[in-house]
Formats: structure tokens, sequence, C-alpha cells
């Protein structure tokens, strides 16, 4: 650079500072510090990257890693179909048109949100396999006779897509819900038939929250250990356990973990990059529509379809349960169940206020600032849940029990301060479930144009009461989705909360865990049941605020 | 400054971490707490995850004690620095040489025996013989497993290949996975269920688990076999539950004690019976029902060679394609 005389150079440059670079706003700031307190752990596992345990890799890569990412690739492909055609046919079916049981399907549809995947999936191969009770009287009656395995990608593929179908589900029903008839009627009355009208007009209106949805189930999928586990279905994340708990190796398991997350977040950028160019208006608030009426034949596959989902994905697995449980409910269920039960819902719900504000804000202020840099922010704040649970709780408290060393050798406090705590706890579901609250909050926030705020002026309404009484009534269903998804996924959550939680704040999922640990089932069904129990009041209060 | 933060930690006091769930371990606990007044505070979690929370929290861990399952992870525990070596003669009486650390880091509480299980109807008992023998033709189509992510399987190969070297184990699991009659299964207990109702003859388990199952299923035609009893140097492969004091301890002579206590016959009996297993102080007579699978020689070496030799068993494994 070139030198210039120093008092001719030093004034225009600092205005040009000055000019350039405004200081940020609150809004920013504030979107820029979750990011960083959410990214801390993610940085954690990164900085594996630095230190490359070549042995490791070399076995992996020759003898691993081309079957793995095949197994990867398919279960993603699966997964991602499969949740898109279960989540967005079910949402259309209930949110626009009429058929016998459409009101309770509505909120059934979403209880298979409840049952940890693994657990469906140890329940399908406890139905299905060679030594099931479907094949056993199958031979009873006709000999010996083939079925296609279970044990089968997909197998893995059906179990995982019944058991995250729901978060398209939810987040698509929304969007149907209060995308207004109006589009439609437009396109009927253009002469264009309902079906017509769904794939050329509902369908690319409702995208990104679909496509939200589906990140969501993706991103879940990509972090799974337990179900792939029980099908014994090698994915990406197995090579990430085997690295650690078998050849003893974190540094392995965290360089793999960081070529995840990578690998997703340039996902979710491609993806946002193709959505920047749309634009959302809002259509006329929920009016009271005028369902599709469906009749005869058409009525009844409706119905059909939506009880063999159903079926599928909860009243069957949540049957064995209830079976399974009843056999030990009489020596297991004691009084520690109240604990249990109380430490779930409490960590569950704070979780879920928690996490659902902070992506409130986040989403927000990304409205306020329209551009890349909050977008990137939004989506590196959102990272932490394509991490495995197990990998990202070591990323969590490594940094907690370092600050907390700190503390002490500095002789500020006695003994650890932070590590147990339940702030900590609560931090670490933030990073891991902040995605979880953010997408349908972000998706209904598409629905404030800059018209409604234009109006909302012009009426003399702005500032905090803008927020207040225009903004938020928007965003109800968008907040009560994201809390109620943040809720449940906390209730199933383990490696976190085996790694941070207080002494003797055991929950319904450590329980789940110390009973399936010990290849126990029977006796791990009575705690699982009781969250599926837990699980539900989120489920009615979701019901409750569409059914006014 | 030192002084001043002992104080903090109660008296009478012991923190485990343990990898055991909480129903194998809490009779103990309860039982110690009733007989010398300790309380015990504790945390359960995966091995691997109790290890790195040991390793994060350093000098200032509140835990004392880390009770686990198999060699290999308390193996890892002394190569990350978690444990400190303990010197007493109590421990090194009940514990025989071949299930401890050498170093006295760590200390095995109860034996778990994996061993052949083979279905009745099906199988003349002395068509079986020993491990390696999994392989011959005559089991083809007629072998389950359980998948090499078990850490049971890992051991097992890991001491295969401190008895036979690398090169012939794998040839060895090859010839096993050769005759696997069903993709490699996820639990003991499935793999047993795949036995009894003829998907295959035989399978390898852990005892405690065959335990359970025919306590709820006695009609099941299931029964144990002891492989490898007329092998010189060899045996029932044998894995540990057990414990070590970590190295920045705060109560650390009580955790002594305790640890004492849990191998002496008074806890032994409790120990090994809550889960089935066996003793591993040999003044004590295992659970009646345990008793009752028959005497058996263990494999002598040393299980710390399960920990040694897990990565590489891990990577045989991988090599000869066992899933």
């Amino acid at each position: 650079m070139q030198q210039l005389p120093i008092s001719t150079a030093k004034a225009p440059i600092v205005g040009a500072f000055i000019f350039k670079f405004r200081l940020p706003s609150g809004w920013v700031l504030a979107a820029l510090l979750i990011a960083m307190l959410t990214l801390v752990p993610v940085v954690v596992v990164l900085s594996s990257l630095l230190t490359p345990e070549r042995e490791i890799w070399t076995h992996l890569v020759e003898y691993q890693l081309p079957q793995l990412l095949t197994n990867t690739f398919w279960l993603v492909l699966g997964v991602g179909l499969g949740v898109a055609i279960l989540g967005v046919s079910l949402a259309w079916l209930t949110a626009v048109c009429e058929f016998p049981g459409r009101k309770q399907f509505s909120w059934a549809l979403l209880l298979p949100l409840a049952i940890p995947a693994y657990v469906t999936a140890f329940v399908a191969i406890g139905l299905l396999d060679f030594t099931g009770p479907v094949q056993t009287l199958a031979r009873e009656w006709w000999g010996p006779i083939e079925f296609p395995s279970i044990r089968s990608r997909g197998g893995v593929i059906a179990v995982m897509t019944l058991a995250l179908y729901p978060y398209v589900y939810l987040i698509a029903r929304n969007a149907f819900l209060t995308q207004g008839k109006h589009a439609l009627e437009v396109a009927q009355s253009l002469g264009l038939s309902p079906a017509v009208g769904f794939f050329r007009v509902a369908l690319p209106m409702a995208r990104p929250w679909i496509v939200g949805g589906m990140m969501l189930a993706l991103m879940e999928t990509l972090a799974d250990f337990g179900t792939v586990a029980v099908f014994n279905y090698d994915t990406f994340t197995t090579a990430i356990y085997k690295a650690w708990f078998s050849l003893f190796s974190l540094q392995a398991a965290s360089q793999l973990a960081s070529l995840l997350i990578v690998f997703v977040l340039v996902v979710l950028l491609a993806e946002q990059q193709t959505r920047t160019r749309m634009h959302y208006t809002q259509t006329g608030k929920h009016s009271v529509q005028a369902r599709i009426f469906l009749t005869g034949a058409q009525a009844w596959l409706a119905t059909g379809f939506c009880l063999v989902v159903l079926a599928l994905g909860f009243i069957i697995p949540i049957t064995q349960l209830l079976l399974w449980a009843s056999e030990v409910v009489e020596q297991d269920l004691d009084v520690r169940y109240l604990d249990f039960f109380w430490h779930s819902l409490a960590l569950a719900a704070l979780a879920a206020l928690l996490s659902g504000a902070v992506a409130l804000l986040l989403s927000y202020s990304a409205r306020q600032h329209p551009g890349l840099l909050l977008r990137m922010t939004a989506r590196i704040a959102t990272i932490g849940y394509a991490l495995p649970g197990a990998v990202l709780a070591v990323g969590v408290f490594i940094p907690v029990a370092w600050l907390d060393n700190r503390f002490v050798a500095a002789g500020w406090v006695q003994s650890p301060l932070l590590q147990g705590s339940l702030m900590v706890m609560l931090l670490a579901y933030l990073v891991r479930f902040l995605a979880v609250a953010h997408s349908p909050i972000e998706s209904q926030m598409h629905r404030i144009t800059r018209s409604v705020d234009e109006a909302a002026r012009s009426l003399g309404v702005s500032g905090v009461s803008l927020i207040a009484r225009v903004h938020l009534p928007i965003l109800r269903g968008g907040l009560l989705t994201a809390a109620a998804l943040v809720f449940v996924d906390v209730m199933k959550e383990m490696p976190i909360t085996l790694m941070t939680r207080p002494f003797g704040w055991d929950t319904l999922a450590v329980r789940v865990f110390e009973m399936t640990s010990g290849g126990e089932w029977n006796r791990a069904a009575l705690p699982a049941v009781a969250l599926v129990l837990a699980g539900l009041a989120p489920v009615v209060v979701l019901t409750k605020y569409r059914s006014k | 400054m030192l002084t001043v933060a002992m104080t903090t930690y109660a008296a009478n006091e012991i923190v485990v971490y343990t990898a055991r769930n909480e129903q194998l371990i809490k009779p103990l606990f309860d039982a110690y707490t009733k007989e010398t007044g300790t309380s015990i505070k504790f945390l359960t979690d995966k091995e691997g995850a109790l290890l790195q929370k040991l390793k994060a929290e350093g000098a200032n861990t509140p835990a004392d004690m880390l009770i686990t399952v198999d060699a290999g992870n308390l193996w890892q525990a002394t190569k990350l620095g978690l444990l400190q070596p303990v010197q007493s003669k109590t421990l090194l009486d009940n514990v025989p040489a071949h299930l401890r650390d050498p170093a006295n880091q760590w200390f095995g509480l109860s034996v778990r025996a994996r061993t052949i299980i083979y279905n009745k109807d099906k199988v003349k008992p002395d068509a079986l013989s020993t491990y390696e023998d999994l392989g011959n033709p005559k089991w083809k189509g007629r072998l389950c497993l359980r998948t090499s992510k078990s850490v049971y399987n890992q051991s097992l190969v890991a001491m295969m290949i401190q008895e036979y070297g690398e090169p012939k184990t794998e040839q060895i699991i090859k010839s096993w996975v050769a005759n696997l009659a069903t993709p490699p299964i996820s639990d003991d207990a499935r793999a047993m269920a795949a036995v009894a109702a003829g998907q295959c003859d035989i399978t390898v388990v852990n005892t405690y688990y065959f335990g359970g199952l025919m306590k709820k299923k006695p009609n099941l035609p299931l029964a144990i076999f002891w492989p490898n009893q007329d092998t010189k140097d060899s045996g029932v492969h044998v894995n540990i539950s057990g414990a070590g004091i970590t190295r920045h301890a705060k109560h650390q002579a009580e955790a002594v004690k305790f640890l004492e206590w849990l191998s002496s016959e008074k806890a032994q009996n409790l120990f090994a019976d809550v889960n089935m297993e066996f003793p591993v102080n040999l003044k004590v007579k295992p659970d009646a029902t345990v008793a009752a699978w028959g005497e058996f020689k263990q494999n002598p070496l040393n299980v710390v060679k399960a920990g040694e030799l897990q990565t590489a068993a891990v990577k045989l494994m991988d090599r000869a394609k066992y899933k």
C-alpha cells in the first residue's frame, strides 16, 4: 500500500470508516452474540481438525467410508423423500380438506414425535424380525417362508420416516392453514382443478415451510445414532462413534463430526440462496376457510391413509410399549417417577421458552437487517442440531469445565460453579435445539411483509406496539410450533442430559437410557410411555390453539 | 487455598461416576451407606462420556471413584491419566491378578463370561469345542453373532489376537462371518432369541443375558457351553466390571475403603448376584442360578490386554467385514 503523508491521510480514512461501517444496531449485536455463544461448542469440535489422526483416517477411508457414505446417502435421500411426501400430504389433507376423522387426525398425527425414533426402531424389529410374532405366526400357519428383512436399508428408512415426518407435517400444516384460501380460489377461478391448484399454487407458496421441516428431519437423521445402531445400519455417525468409543480417539471422532457440520452448513446456505429472490405475501388473514369436501371413495382413502400412518407411527409402537410396561409396572413404578416426570417437564418447558425467545430474536434481527451477514449468522447459530448429541455434549462440557477451572484457579470460587448447574444444561439444549425453534418461526416471519408494517404505521402503530399488536399475533402459530417441537425434543434428549445434569436430576430419558443400556427393553418401556404422556401436553396446547 | 477448597467437600461422602446402570449399582451404595453411614452421590452416563467429563474437569472433579464395565474402558482411563494407583493388601488378596490393572489403578469387581449358547434340539454339546471352531464349515448358515460394535466382542477378539496373533485371528473372524445365518444382531438377547426361534443354532453371549432370558422364559431350548476348556493357556473369555480411584479424588481414603468393601465377601455376593455375574473374589460362591451353569476354566490372560488390543481388534474386524 502506498505511503501517504500522515497529516492529509488520517482524516479522510477515519471519515470513510465511519461512513461505511455504522455502529451495528442492537438487533445485529444480539444476533451475533447468540451465534457466538452457540458456536463455542461447535468450534471446540472443529478445533480437532488442526491435528489430524492419520492412522485412524487411513483405516476408515480404506475399510469403512465408501460403505458409510453410500449408506448415509441413501438414508438421507429416502428419509428426505419420505418425510416430504408423508408430511406434506397429511398436512394438506388435514388443513384444507374435509373427511371423516379429520379433526382427530389433525392432532393425532403429531403423536409419533413423542416416541424416540430408536424406540420405534426396536419395536419394529421386535415385531417384524424372524423371531417376532408376525413371522413366527406365519411360520406356524404356512411353514417356512421367506420375508423381506426388516433389518435392511428399507427398514431404517421406513422407521425414520415415520418418526420424523411430524416435523414437516406440523410446519407445513401451519403454512397451509395460514396461507389463506384466496390464492387457491384464484387458481380455481382460473379453471384449475384442486389437484392442479395444489401443485401449481399451494405447494410452491408453502416451500419455505416444507423445506424448513425437511431440513430439521434430515439434520436429525444425520446426527442419529440410536436408530441406526438398532438396525446395525452403518452411517457416517456410526464412524464418529466408532472412532471415539472403539478406537478411543475423540480427536478422530470430532474430525468426522466437523466434516458433517461443514457439509450441512453448505447445504443450508445453498438452499437459502435459492430462497432469497422469492417473496411471500400475506393473502388475507386466516379466513374461516371453506374446506374442500372429499366424498365417497376419496374421503375413505384419506381416512385410511391417515389411519395407516398413525397406526404404524404411533398406535402399534405405543401398544407394544404399553404391553411391555404392564409387565414391570408393579415392580418398577415408584415415587421416584414423580421426580423424573417433574424434571423432564421443567427442563423441557424452560428449554422451549428459552429456545423460542432466542429463535425469535435471531429471526427478527434477520428481518430488520436483511442481507448475507445475518442469514449466515442464523445458519451458524443453528448448526448444533446437525452434530451427534454425544459429540455436542462434549463440545459444551469442555469449555464449561475450562471456565470453572479458571475460576477456581483464580480463587473466585472454591469449587466448580457452572458444571452441573441447570443454566449450563439449558444452554446446551439451546445449542442443540435452536434450529428446531428457528425453522418454524423464520418461515412464519415471511408473512410479515413490508406492506404490513407500512399499513400499521399509517394507522399510527409503531415500535414496540407494532411488534406486540401486529407482528406477534402473526407469528403466534410459528412460536407455538417452535415451543412444542423443542419441548418434545428435550424430553427425548439423552447425551446432553446425561453429561450436564446436576446430581440427582434424572429425567425420564435418563431412565430410558439406564434400562436400554442394560438391554432391558420391557423395563425401558415404562419411562418411555411416561415420556409419551408428557409429550402429549404440547400437542394438546397446539390443538386447542388451532381449533379456536 | 488448597485447604480452604478441601473443606467445601463434605466428609462422610463419596462421589461416584458410573457407567453401570443405576439398578445394578444402587443396591450396593445403599448397603454401604446403611452399614457405614457414608453417603454416596453418583452420576450415570456412557463410559466414553464419563471419561471425557473426568478429563475436562481435571483437578476440580467432584468424582472420587469411577465404576464401569469392560477392562478396555478402565485401561483407557489409565491412559488418559484419570486414575491413581491404590496400595491395598485387601484388594490384592481379594482380586485375582489377571482381573486387575498391573499397576493397581483399577480392580475387577465382578466377572462377566462370554460363552457359547446353543439350541438343545439341534446341537449336541460334543459337537462344540472352541471359539475358533465356530468358523468350522459344519456351522455354515447356523451361526448368529452380535455386531462387532459390541465392546464384548471387541475384547473377545482382542484376547484372541493376544493368543494367536493378528493373521490367524483375522482368518478365524473371516470364517465366522462366512458361517453367519443372518447379518450381525444388535444385542445379546436378540441373538439368543434367534437361536431359540431356529434362525440359527449357536451364538456367543454374556452369561447374565442368558440368565435373564431363561428366568423369563424357562422353556426355551437353550443351553450354555463353556468353550476352550481343553486348550492349554486358554479358557472362557472373561471381562470384568471394575472400579478405580480418580487421580484427583477429594475423599480418597473413604473411596479406597469403599472399594475394599466392594471386593469383600459381604459385598461380592450382592454385587455379582444383582446381575447374575460371577464374583471376582474366589472365596465367594456364585449365586445359585449361576452356579448351576457349571464350573469352568477362565482364560488366565490379564484382561488389560482387552484394552491394549481393542483398537487392533476393531480394525481387524473391519478388515474381515464383520459388521
